[in-house]
């Protein structure tokens, strides 16, 4: 197979099966958690019903540019998918991750409401806690295997986990904040209501919210690829491990969710930073010299 | 087929309810009863909601809340008012600040009667209100304009389909 035909495979596939995956994950999600709260929960389809639901409701925007926003944020994703899943730079990634949140950001702060703008202030704390994590993950990628394209880092003779479990470790911390998990879902999330209505969504309705959830299950088909991509080698049992660490990192950080009460956000960015200093630093200054 | 009926997602609301009726609202997302098996979730975000769920009577106070909620709701959309005050203004009609029930302020679907309304009977109720929500769906689909005018600054593009 060419390198074009790969790479347009890898697109096609991803564009369509990743919201299929991300739905069907957002439902295992939901069912987890109620399972964790004695609870039976609800059907495993229930977040493509929501959506479906959504899409059918009476359009209603307060500013008309937050659906551009929104938008943005799914354009953005869709982007940051494609560079990572056709074994493109993880460093064109990441910042287009980066370009995605600022999209969410400017659709919070869009609007008049009270509680948009918190959620987009708290938004932006956000990124700047796991900005500096993200980076890292790209760097350490970069030290540990030569390059940084994912098609010559899933090429190694080894896993770049035994490289870079400190960055690991740094990456899945952060992930709870990308996965809107308590304790770091301080800016939108199904819960988050208890203080902030909807956070950065509070204004969204309709197809708008709809294309913002679509958004999230890509994101986190993506998120989940970076995961794998750590256990990835040349070895064709690596994808196995690969597959089980995504299971488990998931689970873990639905068990943390639902065990964990929401934190301030100077404790968000204290404790991230610490992570990242502590794992993600040391680990990338063996890297560079004892490698 | 419609999805409102598979994915209702309620706004809570507490008119003058001396909050019996509310904790039995809450009391439906509790294990025992777990509404989340419907695909109901607990919004509080009067955009996102399909269904209105108000307690307690209207009196001049919480009027325009009220209806600001209401007018907040994106269509389809169902009202439902829970206990005996939401239906009737309750012991308190007489009161010289109140204006009775809730369908004084507001279009209400379903009236669920009760002191405090039981669980089972909410999620009842909440039931009901599911078939009207579909069949308001049918309508508006038919209608096209979703029951607002095509001036109304909140809709985007008014027609659809």
């Amino acid at each position: 197979m060419s390198d074009l035909t790969f790479r347009l495979t890898a697109t096609v596939l991803y564009l369509v099966l990743a919201p299929f995956l991300g739905g069907l994950l957002a439902g295992l999600d939901r069912i987890l958690s109620a399972r964790m709260q004695r609870r039976v929960g609800p059907p495993l389809l229930q977040p493509f019903y929501d959506v479906l639901k959504l899409w059918d409701k009476q359009p209603i925007a307060v500013n008309k540019a937050v659906s551009f926003y929104v938008g943005g944020f799914l354009l953005f994703v869709l982007l940051t998918g494609v560079f990572f899943f056709t074994g493109g730079d993880i460093l064109l990634a990441v910042f287009t991750l980066t370009m995605a949140s600022v999209c969410l950001i400017i659709a919070g702060y869009a609007t008049a409401s009270p509680y948009s703008q918190e959620g987009a202030q708290r938004e932006l704390v956000q990124s700047m806690a796991y900005e500096p994590m993200l980076l890292i993950v790209a760097l350490g990628f970069y030290l540990s295997a030569g390059s940084f394209f994912i098609r010559d880092i899933m090429q190694m003779p080894y896993m770049n986990f035994l490289r870079m479990p400190g960055i690991f470790l740094g990456f899945c911390y952060i992930l709870l904040i990308k996965f809107r998990k308590s304790p770091f879902d301080i800016s939108m999330s199904p819960e988050v209501h208890q203080e902030l209505i909807g956070g950065v969504k509070t204004e969204l309705s309709g197809r708008t919210l709809a294309v913002m959830e679509i958004a999230h299950w890509y994101e986190n088909v993506f998120l989940l690829g970076m995961v794998f991509l750590f256990f990835m080698s040349s070895a064709a049992w690596s994808l196995a491990v690969g597959f089980a660490a995504c299971v488990a990192v998931y689970f873990f950080s639905i068990l943390i969710d639902n065990s964990c009460s929401r934190m301030k956000w100077e404790s968000m960015l204290a404790s991230t930073w610490i992570v990242t200093l502590l794992a993600g630093f040391l680990n990338v200054a063996y890297l560079i010299y004892f490698k | 087929m419609a999805f409102e009926t598979k994915s209702p997602w309620l706004i809570h609301y507490d008119g003058s309810s001396c909050n019996g009726c509310d904790i039995e609202v809450l009391a439906c997302l509790t294990p025992l009863f777990d509404v989340e098996r419907f695909g109901i979730v607990n919004t509080g975000n009067p955009k996102q909601a399909d269904i209105f769920l108000v307690t307690g009577g209207v009196n001049a106070q919480n009027l325009p809340v009220v209806r600001q909620i209401y007018d907040e709701m994106a269509e389809p959309k169902v009202v439902v008012a829970v206990g005996t005050c939401a239906c009737s203004g309750g012991v308190f009609r007489e009161c010289y600040n109140m204006m009775g029930g809730m369908d004084k302020a507001i279009p209400v679907d379903v009236f669920v009667p009760g002191c405090a309304a039981r669980p089972e009977a909410i999620i009842d109720g909440v039931v009901k209100g599911l078939a009207l929500l579909d069949e308001k769906h049918r309508k508006l689909k038919a209608s096209k304009t979703y029951g607002v005018a095509e001036d109304d600054p909140r809709t985007i593009g008014g027609e659809r389909e």
